[in-house]
């Protein structure tokens, strides 16, 4: 499971802000689809601005894992803008995500 | 689950001194062994070594998953150890860094299912043989629920069982609940469970390891002592629990004579002699003088004290005649001056042994073995100098220890340490206070196997190095020092009595056999003399006869008075001389008694 996923911004001076993570999951182990679930339902929420967003399968991939530094799974990493952030877990808590992909967190 | 469990219980070598054998031969092949301990108690290290000496002695790789420490610090502290560990890191050890960044952000639940996929796959890319979790609990804390915690645990397990790996996790325990704190279960679940313990005992920090757990093979169940040295960690192993010493019969010079003497012709080859005494009782300078002696046969020696330098040893014994300098140079001694006030007796111990299997002595001194139960308590100590005994015994190795005894009487004192009872000579040194003086005595109170003198000696200490001395009693009791000295002079004084009474006896005997001799030879002369004259007035008497006849006949003849038939004038004899024939007889005689005399 290798996708890469780009929603494309309405409005074309927003790309200089795009904003690219990557997720880690393994295959179909339940922490991962739900992680890949809560992302998604994260961004559709919160992300106004364009994103990118990779889903490496440690299965697939695990050297490169081992390379990104990846030790648990899930792992998500925002990579820009600036700073790298990294968050673990099946992002069940919204707060924490948002938190990590520098956007003001709304009340839920 | 399915396991890939060969059949008997194969195991895989840790290198490690001594666990290989508490173990049978090392952890389980394939399985799973927990290492449990607490805080700074060796299992990092333990883990470590493994795989060092894996990958050294058989070129087997390994990984390191470092939950607790970055990689790179495990190699930093690691370096302090022999194990060339900068050289074998990413191969044939590869350290994997699973220390989770502080900056990271945790939502929601976790697992290891990413880890194990990457670890599969380093471990096909190495053909890895070992791997390490050395502090999984840090990770699986952030998880702050035991059952998810323990659901990841069983997710490592059925890993394990599947890939092939022998492997360690290593896992906390705290000192207070015994069972460890989240990682009970763990014990049920793995085949090898090491329990590791670092306690204060006496002041002195005492590391012990246990194998609690061992599935299918047989192990040493007891605790055991363990060290950390250049290179590692090094257990004390059980002592075998037969007795199986060569008895040699070759006897070994314990000194100097008089001493072999008292002992029925020296110590034997292998034995163990114990020298107790009060200090200042020369203990130090027999001991040292049995090394000399040793060195001098050539044989490999290893002279160990204890809170006292080599250097001043051997200034000390150079005043008194004992010389280890030469031997140091050459290489024939070795001596090691150990510090007995923050070390345990196991310690120590494991120091020996090192020390032995890189001397490889055949002689061996220890001074003072009693210094060795100053830190850690007596009880440990005790047990440490038992199988101290019994380890030189079993290399061969000729050994003279000394004690020390505050006391006067050995009975009562020396089963201090209760050395007493293994060791096959016993040789106590003691003060004899007596007229003023304090006196060294020297006596053996037994020794195996051999004659043995019973006699108490008075041991002295001369620039020669330690003698003893003649034996004088008196009224029971042996006479030392001044009145030794003076039972001596008078000895001495008496003996030169009787010589000179001796000789005057001789002398005047001499004279009288002499003068005896002088009389039989004057006798023997008178003797002869008086037969001289007896012959001689013999002789005169005949010729005194004979002539008185002839005067007759010559004076008839002149007076012709009785002559019967005419004769004839013409044959007349002519008339005598002057000289009378009695005067002439009276000189010839007087001549012959001058030859005579």
């Amino acid at each position: 499971m290798h996708r890469q996923r780009t929603v494309k911004p309405a409005d074309p001076t927003a790309i200089a802000a795009v904003r690219m993570m990557r997720l880690y999951v393994v295959g179909g182990a339940p922490n991962s689809v739900q992680a890949l679930a809560n992302l998604e339902r994260i961004c559709q929420q919160h992300l106004q601005g364009p994103y990118q967003l990779e889903i490496v399968d440690v299965l697939e991939q695990p050297l490169r894992a081992l390379a990104d530094g990846v030790i648990v799974t899930p792992s998500l990493i925002k990579q820009s803008p600036l700073p790298v952030t990294q968050v673990v877990g099946n992002l069940s808590d919204p707060g924490q995500v948002l938190l990590a992909l520098g956007l003001p967190g709304n009340s839920p | 689950m399915k396991r890939v469990d060969p059949q008997p219980l194969a195991k895989m070598a840790t290198g490690i001194g001594g666990f290989d054998e508490l173990s049978g031969g090392g952890l389980p092949r394939n399985r799973t062994t927990l290492v449990m301990g607490g805080p700074g108690s060796g299992k990092t290290v333990f883990s470590l070594q493994i795989l060092a000496n894996a990958a050294r002695q058989r070129d087997e790789s390994g990984i390191f998953v470092a939950f607790e420490e970055r990689g790179h610090e495990v190699i930093a502290n690691a370096a302090t150890f022999d194990w060339g560990l900068p050289a074998l890191a990413e191969h044939p050890i590869y350290i994997l860094d699973a220390h989770l960044s502080p900056t990271v952000i945790q939502s929601g639940d976790f697992d290891l299912s990413g880890i194990l996929a990457i670890l599969k796959a380093k471990k096909e890319q190495m053909n890895a043989r070992w791997v390490v979790f050395d502090g999984i609990d840090v990770l699986l804390t952030l998880l702050q629920d035991p059952i998810l915690e323990m659901r990841e645990i069983y997710r490592i397990r059925d890993w394990l069982a599947d890939s092939a790996l022998t492997a360690i996790i290593t896992a906390k325990l705290d000192r207070q609940t015994v069972q460890g704190t989240n990682y009970g279960f763990m014990q049920f679940m793995v085949d090898c469970v090491i329990r590791f313990d670092r306690r204060l005992e006496y002041g002195v920090p005492a590391h012990r390891l246990q194998i609690t757990k061992y599935r299918g093979s047989d192990f040493a169940s007891g605790e055991f002592s363990l060290s950390f040295g250049p290179s590692g960690i090094e257990v004390a192993p059980p002592e075998p629990p037969q007795i199986i010493h060569e008895a040699s019969t070759e006897r070994v010079s314990a000194g100097f004579a008089r001493f072999d003497a008292m002992l029925g012709g020296g110590v034997f080859r292998g034995s163990s002699t114990l020298i107790t005494g009060a200090p200042g009782t020369s203990k130090t300078t027999l001991i040292g003088k049995f090394a000399e002696a040793a060195c001098q046969r050539g044989e490999r020696t290893l002279f160990v004290s204890f809170d006292e330098g080599a250097d001043q040893i051997t200034r000390n014994l150079s005043s008194v005649g004992i010389d280890l300098h030469p031997h140091l140079q050459s290489g024939v001694l070795c001596m090691y001056s150990g510090r007995t006030e923050a070390r345990s007796a196991e310690e120590h111990l494991i120091k020996l042994r090192t020390l032995i299997r890189d001397h490889q002595p055949r002689c061996m001194v220890i001074d003072p073995l009693s210094a060795m139960a100053k830190a850690g308590g007596i009880g440990a100590a005790r047990a440490v100098a038992n199988r101290l005994i019994h380890l030189m015994k079993d290399s061969k190795i000729t050994v003279v220890i000394s004690a020390l005894i505050e006391g006067s009487d050995p009975q009562a004192e020396a089963t201090d340490l209760q050395i007493s009872t293994i060791a096959d000579t016993w040789i106590h040194l003691s003060y004899v206070v007596r007229s003023g003086e304090r006196n060294r005595a020297l006596t053996i109170v037994k020794s195996r196997g051999t004659w043995h003198s019973n006699q108490v000696r008075e041991l002295v200490l001369s620039e020669t190095g330690p003698m003893l001395t003649d034996v004088y009693s008196a009224g029971g009791e042996v006479l030392m020092g001044t009145l030794r000295w003076e039972k001596e002079a008078e000895e001495l004084a008496k003996q030169t009595q009787r010589r000179v009474e001796f000789e005057r006896k001789q002398r005047d005997l001499e004279f009288a056999t002499a003068e005896t001799q002088a009389r039989i030879k004057a006798l023997e002369r008178d003797l002869q003399r008086q037969q001289a004259e007896l012959a001689l007035y013999t002789l005169d008497g005949e010729a005194r006869a004979l002539s008185s006849s002839e005067r007759e006949e010559q004076l008839r003849r002149m007076r012709s008075a009785d002559r019967v038939i005419d004769t004839d004038p013409a044959v007349i004899p002519p008339p005598p001389d002057p000289v009378t024939p009695g005067d002439a007889c009276g000189a010839g005689i007087r001549k012959r008694t001058r030859e005579a005399q």
